[in-house]
This record gives C-alpha cells, structure tokens and sequence, in this order.
C-alpha cells in the first residue's frame, strides 16, 4: 500500500475544470446545485485523494443575483477540507439569455485545462444536453458521457469507467485534455456546508458575450407531464420477471466488427444509418 | 509561573523553618511540634490550592467569551448551592443527607481549622464547634464509604474510590489535633517514646487530608467537583434554571458575525463557562443511568462525554476515566488538547481524536441527562454545538441527515414533500385558512405531521374536537413550513434561522391570540426558541411575543374546564401515558394531558419511568434521520416499559413518539394520540346544559359555517 501511495503522491496533479450551472428543484423550482453538476464536482473532489495536488476550477457562465448566489455557493460548499484552492469559483458573467458556449470555449482554451467535467443536462434553460458535445466540437478534444468513475491518471492518459444501460461499465483510456459529461450513474454529491459556502468567493473573469439570437426566436412554455404508458407485464413467474429486468437487450441482427480499420468501421455505421432511414 | 517560583520558594523556607524549629524542640512536648507543623501544613496546602486554583481558572479561560454577571452570580452562589442543587440531589434521599453531612461538616471544618489551627486561635468554643463539624464529616463518610463497598455500575471508580477514605482521614485527622485544644487530651498519651510516633501517623493523617481537601481540589482530585461545581453555578450560562424557572430553548448562533465560529471545533470554541461546567462533574452517573441512547447500546453516555471534554480542554487521553465508557468503545484509545479538533477530520484507524461523531448523533436530546444532573451541566447543548460544526463547517451529517437537510431548504418539510400538498389530507374537512379570516381566536399549528398518514388521523380527531368545542380556528395552510425543530438539532442552524425567520414573517401577517399545536417540538420551537429572532417592533403593540403557544392537551384540558367538551364514559382497558420530552422535560407540561385522561374518565396506569423521569422514545434530536446502530432500539425499551405498567394502550401527545413506538414489533399495547381519544369520546352536550355556551349545531354544520 504505503509505496504504491508514496508514488502517487509523487505525480504531479492535474487542472481540472468543472462547468456548474444553477440548478431547479423539481417539485418547488427553487434554485439550488444542479444534480448532475454537483456530481461532477463529486467526483473531480474524489480524485483529491488520487491526485493530490490537482487543482479544481469551478466555472460558471450566466448571469448573477441572488437566488443563483446562493446556488452557485452550495457547490463550493463542498469543499470542506481539500486543499485544492476551492475557496473561489470563476465566474463568466454574462447577461441573461446569452449563449454560454463561446464564452466558455474561449475560458477553456486560455486556461488549458486537461480534464473538464460538466453533467450532462442542465436543469433550467434549454436543457438540451447539447453543451458536452458543442464544446467539444470547439475544443477538438474527445468527450466521454455518462460517466461512472475516473480510475487513473497516467502520463496524460486517463482510465474511465463509462456507464452502459443496465448496470454494465465500459473502461475507457482517453488522451487529455478531454471532456467528460456525468449523469446520474456517477456517485452521488457529498453534502454542502454552510460555513465553506459562505466564505467562497467570486472570480469575474472578462467574457465576449453574444446574445442567443436563435434562443430569443423559441416560444418557451412549461412542460406537462407526460402520461405514463401502461406497462404489461407478461411474466409469468418471478424468473421470468427477474430475466426481463436483469438479462441485456438481445439485438436483433447486426454485428460486430473487431479489428477493423476506422474506415472500414464508419462504412458500416453509414450503411446502418442509411438502412434504418436516419440518414437519407 | 511567577507565583509558582515564589510559592515553591515559601514551601521550601517553610520546611526549613520546620526543621530548624523541630531540633532543638525535640526534647520539648511533641504537642509543641504539632502546633507549629500545623499551621505550616495547612497554610502550604491552601497555597498550592490556590495555585491549583489559578491553574484550573486559566484552562477554563480558554474558553470563548461569554456574558454572565460574575457579581451578581457570585451572590447567587449560596441560594443555587442550597435550594437549587440540593432539590434534584434530593431526589435521593441518602445521597443528599449524607452530602450534607460530609460537605457542611468539611466546610465548617475547614474554616474552623484554619482558624483554630492555622491562626493559632486557641478558644475552646471554636474548638468544640470543629470537633464538632469533624464529626459531622466523620459520619458523613461512613456513608459515603458504605455506597462505595458496593458502587452501582453508574459511579466512577478509580480516584472516587479513596474518596471515602480520604474524607475520614481529614476528619479523624482534624478531630484528633483538636482535641487538645479543648483540653480533652490525657496528658500520658502525648508523653513517652511512642508519643513521637503516634505525632508523626498523626501529621501523615492530616496531610493526607489536606492533600485530598485543599490540594486536590484545586489539582483535579475528586474534590475539584467542590470548587469548580460551587463556581459554575455562580456563572451558569442559564441563569434562568434557577429559582425553579426553566431554560430549554438552544442558544443561537450568531450567523451575521461572519468571524465567530460555526459551533465548537476544538475545545477552546466552547464558552468559558461551558468547560467550567464540565470541570464540574462529580462522575455520579445520573446521567448515564437515565440516557436512552447508552441503555441501547449505542455509542454515547453523557458522564463519558462530560470527561472527554475535560480531557480536550486540560489536554491528554482518557485512560485515566474510570467510569462506564461508550458502549462498543474501549477507554484509552481517544486523546484531545485544547487546541486540536474533537472529532477527527479524516477517518483516522488508530489514535482517535478526542470523541467520534457517532457518540454525538446517538443523542436524542431527550434533556433526561441535564434534568438528572446534580450539577446542572448542560449535555445538549455541547452535543448541539459540536454537531453545529459538523454540519456548518464540515457537511457531515450522517446518514439521512443531508438528505433531509437538503430538503427543508428546497421545500420547507424534511420529506421533500411539494408545500402545496400540505393540506391535502384535510381536503374534505374544508378548514379555514389564516389568508382569508386575517384574524382568529386559535391558530392551529399543523407541524410535518401534516404530510404523514398516521399523524393526518390525529389532525383530524383534533379538527373535530376544535369543531365540537366551536373553537374558532384557522391554518396557515401551505404557508406554513418545518418549524425547524430537527435542522437545529442537526446542527444546520443556518436552515433553521432560515425557518424560523420565515415563519415569524408568516405570523407576523395575522392577528390571533394563540397558536395549538399537536407537535410538542413545533410547541418547543415555536414558543421557547423563536424569540431570540423577532424583528424589533414585532414584539410590540402588534402581535408577536405576545403570542402564546399551547400544545393541544393543555388546551383541551382548558376547553373541558370551560364546559365545552363532554364526554362518554370511558369503555376501553387500562391505559398508561408516555410523556413526550419536548411536553414534559423542554416545557414542564405533565399535568395537562393527565386531566384530560382524568376527564375522560381514564385512571392512567404510570409506568415506572414517567413524568420529569419518563424515558426517550428515540425520535428526538434527528436520531431516527441520523440512526446510530445501537445493540437495541430505544422505542423496544419504551414499549417495553408500556408492557410493564400492563396497560393495553398507551396516550401519547406526539407524532414523532407515536411514529416511534407504533414501529414497535409485536408491541403489547396499542398507541393512541389522546386528540384521537378525546375525539372518540365526545358526545354531545344534553339539552338543558346550564354553561353559558349554547350549542345549536352539530360539528358538520359548524364546518360549513366556518367556511361561510
């Protein structure tokens, strides 16, 4: 053990930045962490341990009052003993219903993190889910979603765990700097605390702006709940049950290609594309 | 240290004095020896008291400011000793005759002895009076002696067990040297070879009682409870327990002052008179026998606990504690120093800090430890600050803990339940709310038992019994919210000042003379601890302050003593009542919800622990959300004690104790809330009642009045 420790306290850390966005309670509305970003935070917490050293930059592009404060607050109020310079967050101001991508392309690729963390989906806003896979576009930089744990970090190779469907894990070696979106298969937030929280402080840092000229066209209404289909059960004993919730969706048709060259595997994606009608 | 040097230095010149004088007086009576060592012992064991003294003084200076009339308390001091301390020692009668005897034979003793002895003021009648006090203190130990042969499990051991003899050795030490001062010594005794023997045994006695008496109680001996229990009741940080008043609300946090500390880190975040308390502690044990969480086994025993921050403000570890320990937890493997955390930061696998977090999170701050205490020492209230800083600084509270936490902020109910279904349990009982009357005689309070089924049945029983006794009354409906009961005693004060605020500003919209509530700790909350936050003018001519809370026994007692309840005789079987700690222990309510049970024509079987003395039923102070394994569960403890009275049903006055102990498996008797049995029991007034209230309506229609 104490060796193996030993040599990790010798590598050095690395930047991390974590995208937070202020988040909605379902049943009141009331602003408060985002779920899936203060799971991000979590795990970039976690790698404290791993990595000491690290440094965290918590980032947030949006406007400012004082409900969104106390939101942004809490997530610092995580922080509670890790020394990872956590006692302020970088704030992109911006007026509300600007777009927060160029602002944060632009943060990102003068600060240089190797590793940004960000959930999945916001909770207010668009909430499309679009922002991981738009700032990596920009970046250039490989995106991993729906993350389950960071394992190591090596020679600016990091060991993913990536979540499936149905409890499976995929561990995934990505080259830095890279993206990763986290969802509700990351482990769950620790608990703010109110002191850290209170004592945090902001960082201003100077963003170009731009106006979302294609979010001022869409008509915004409240969503309605959607009426649960009705689910048969067609089991007949409590195995059957058990197989229908525990066994891997069996496909049907298709393949599986290995050792292929990437050319050939983008073919066979194209043809798929085309066959199912996605791409006409 | 200077009056250390200096008084080293009187030490040893006093010695050589001693020697210088003995020699040449070695042919002269030894009785001359004896008075001049004398004086010499006792004025060097009064000096290394007061270094002592000065010690001690300046560990509990390390404390935290705190503001207390140090005069006023001062002068206090005989009045809190006498009347105060001595009716909850009286409580057992040996204990506080026996203390009487040995505590007033030492004091007089003492001064007697310094005068007659130290001063060398040799008036018979002095001596007789010390001889006198020496035996008052002689027989007083003989007790003391006689429940240490065979100590309960409660006592500590260890230095408590030479007490005894320690007393004796003073008393038969100081009844000895003094008898020749009122000539009753046989001249032939003192003469003769063996009389320089005896003289030597007889100085070895009394230095062993003045070592015990004066030095150690100043050095941290057991008699250090004289001198630092006699100083924290002068300074005691609630002065309001005295003369029979009562002070249970939790102080507050100063959350606006953005450099004071978030609840107690280390030992030195407690006030000065907080670890002055704790130097208080005689290690009795009351504390230990009446806990609920140590008789369950879990992690915590209050007497421990009181030790363990003796050890985090005097520094060391608490190998030498020699009493009960933690359940689960060996002594010896926990260490503190005045500066260092209490509770580790990190899991730590060996060498703990001073107390785990878990010792905290078992208490249900049942208050049966500081009620039972003889020296008033407040046990919750260091629980509650420690958890303060684990939940504020450090975002450790275990368990559900965040969970619900999380909740009170986003929604204003520890269930996360929306705030508008509040009321949905009453959606067919049509009440009035508090936004359309603006005013009313009784607000009734609904607490978050509103959102639980089995509490809804009570709030309905209670709404029916308003109804039949044409109460006019209102909800606040979903502008209520938590009153903040259980993030306080989480330790997330910031949540509840939160609450607490908001609710204040709810009730400050409408007029009202009182609020009723079924929930005794909203009743706690609302009526003891809402006031250190009222707005300036709020408690004025408008409302506030001013406002009276009532648990609703009181006020159904009051409402049957005003003619406007009759009922049925009652058919049902025998019937014990639980009483709820924040009724009973938090608001001295014991009486009330007995009447009621009278009026309905109920004897009530007590169980063997009840009134000020009735036992936890384990949902207090977040345990249920915070839920510290222990070898058994409080509510099986209760239920048991139900099963013992042999009553078929037990009342209860709470939803968190109904909630409790109807989780008992297999429970012997059923648990009723006694608004359900009031409600049960109600019939209709007969025609011809001479009161003055005269009823047209049934409840039905009274219903549909109100809502007119």
């Amino acid at each position: 053990m104490r060796p193996e420790q030993q040599q990790k306290q010798q590598k050095p850390g690395i930047d991390v930045a974590v995208l937070v966005s202020i988040g909605r309670h379902p049943t009141t509305g009331r602003a408060r962490r985002a779920e899936q970003d203060a799971r991000g935070l979590e795990l970039a917490l976690a790698m404290e341990a791993e990595l000491p050293g690290s440094r965290i930059d918590v980032l947030h592009a949006g406007s400012q009052d004082v409900d969104s404060e106390a939101a942004l607050r809490s997530y610092l109020g995580m922080a509670t003993g890790v020394g990872m310079g956590l006692e302020s967050m970088t704030l992109l101001e911006q007026p509300e219903g600007s777009d927060a991508i160029l602002p944060l392309v632009e943060h990102l690729a003068a600060t240089s993190p190797q590793l940004v963390i960000t959930g999945a989906r916001a909770e207010r806003g668009e909430g499309s889910g679009l922002l991981p896979y738009a700032l990596a576009e920009h970046l250039g930089w490989p995106l991993v979603n729906s993350l389950a744990s960071i394992e190591t970090v090596e020679n600016g190779v990091i060991t993913l765990l990536q979540a499936l469907p149905r409890g499976q894990r995929r561990r995934l070696k990505v080259r830095l700097p890279a993206i990763i979106s986290v969802d509700e298969a990351a482990p769950a937030a620790r608990q703010s605390a109110f002191g850290p929280a209170r004592r945090a402080t902001f960082l201003v840092a100077p963003t170009t702006s731009e106006a979302d000229s294609e979010l001022a066209q869409w008509h915004l209404s409240p969503a309605r709940k959607r009426p649960k289909r009705l689910k048969i059960i067609k089991a007949a004993s409590a195995r059957d049950r058990f197989k229908a919730a525990a066994s891997k969706a069996e496909g049907k048709g298709g393949q599986v290609l290995t050792d292929v060259t990437p050319e050939q595997g983008a073919e066979a994606i194209y043809k798929l594309l085309k066959e199912e009608g996605v791409l006409r | 240290m200077d009056g250390k040097c200096s008084a080293q230095g009187w030490v040893y010149s006093a010695l050589a004095e001693v020697c210088r004088r003995s020699s040449p007086a070695a042919k002269d009576e030894v009785s001359t020896m004896l008075e001049t060592l004398l004086p010499i012992l006792i004025f060097t064991a009064l000096a290394l008291a007061v270094i002592g003294a000065v010690r001690r003084i300046r560990l509990w200076r390390q404390g935290r400011p705190s503001r207390v009339n140090l005069l006023q308390g001062l002068m206090a001091l005989p009045r809190r000793y006498l009347v105060d301390l001595h009716h909850v020692v009286g409580r057992d009668k040996m204990i506080s005759n026996t203390h009487v005897a040995t505590a007033g034979g030492f004091v007089a003793a003492a001064v007697l002895m310094i005068l007659v002895h130290g001063l060398g003021i040799a008036n018979p009648l002095l001596g007789g009076l010390l001889l006198l006090a020496s035996t008052s203190m002689f027989v007083g130990s003989l007790f003391v002696a006689r429940r240490r042969l065979n100590p309960p499990a409660r006592l500590s051991k260890g230095p408590w067990m030479r007490l005894p003899k320690s007393l004796m050795a003073f008393s038969i030490g100081v009844f000895l040297i003094t008898l020749p001062t009122v000539g009753l010594l046989p001249d032939g005794l003192v003469e003769g070879s063996g009389s320089w023997l005896l003289a030597l045994v007889l100085a070895g006695v009394v230095v062993w009682g003045l070592g015990e008496m004066f030095f150690g109680m100043t050095w941290g001996g057991p008699m250090k409870h004289a001198f630092a229990g006699a100083l924290h009741l002068a300074f005691h940080r609630r002065a309001e327990r005295f003369g029979g008043g009562r002070s249970t609300g939790l102080k507050a946090l100063n959350l606006e002052d953005e450099a004071a500390p978030l609840g107690v880190e280390k030992p030195t975040d407690f006030t000065w008179n907080q670890l002055l308390g704790f130097d208080a502690c005689v290690q009795c044990g009351r504390c230990e026998a009446v806990c609920p969480a140590f008789a369950a086994g879990q992690p915590l025993n209050p007497k421990k606990l009181i030790q363990d921050m003796v050890v985090g403000f005097a520094g060391g570890s608490d190998a030498g504690y020699a009493g009960s320990p933690y359940p689960g937890k060996p002594v010896g493997e926990h260490q503190g120093a005045p500066h260092a955390p209490i509770l580790a930061p990190v899991v730590m696998k060996e060498g703990k800090a001073l107390v785990d977090a878990e010792t905290l999170w078992s208490c249900t701050t049942c208050r049966a430890c500081v009620e039972e205490c003889p020296m008033m020492i407040e046990h919750v209230d260091a629980i509650v600050d420690m958890r303060r800083h684990l939940t504020l600084e450090r975002g450790k509270t275990p368990n559900k803990g965040a969970e619900v936490l999380d909740n009170l902020i986003a929604t204003d109910n520890p269930g996360g339940f929306d705030p508008g279904s509040r009321l949905n349990w009453a959606a067919d009982l049509n009440l009035p709310l508090m936004a359309d009357l603006k005013q009313v005689d009784v607000l009734l309070w609904l607490g978050d038992g509103a959102f639980d089924m089995r509490n809804q049945r009570t709030l309905r029983a209670l709404v029916k019994v308003l109804r039949a006794a044409e109460v006019d009354f209102a909800v606040l409906g979903a502008e209520e919210r938590d009153s903040g009961d259980v993030a306080r005693r989480l330790g997330d004060e910031a949540t509840f000042q939160s609450l607490a605020k908001r609710n204040i500003a709810t009730l400050a919209k409408y007029r009202f003379q009182q609020i009723v509530t079924c929930d005794p700790h909203s009743f706690h909350v609302l009526g003891n601890e809402y006031g250190d936050f009222l707005q300036e003018g709020q408690g004025g001519s408008d409302f506030n302050a001013s406002y009276e809370v009532r648990h609703h026994s009181t006020f159904i007692a009051e409402l049957y003593d005003a003619g406007r309840l009759t009922f049925a005789p009652w058919k049902g079987g025998s019937v014990t009542y639980h009483d709820p700690c924040y009724l009973g222990r938090y608001n001295g309510e014991y009486e009330a919800p007995r009447r009621v049970l009278k009026a309905l024509g109920i004897q009530v079987a007590e169980m063997e622990r009840s009134g000020l003395r009735s036992r936890c039923c384990g949902g207090g102070g977040g345990a249920p959300i915070t839920d510290i394994p222990g070898e058994r569960r409080i509510p099986d403890m209760r239920m048991n004690d139900v099963k013992e009275s042999g009553a078929e049903l037990v009342a209860v006055g709470c939803p968190q104790c109904t909630a409790m102990l109807e989780g008992v498996v297999d429970a012997s008797a059923e648990v009723r809330d006694i608004a359900e049995l009031v409600a049960d029991a109600l019939v209709e007034r007969p025609a011809g009642d001479v009161s003055g209230v005269s009823r047209r309506t049934t409840a039905v229609t009274t219903a549909e009045e109100v809502t007119l």
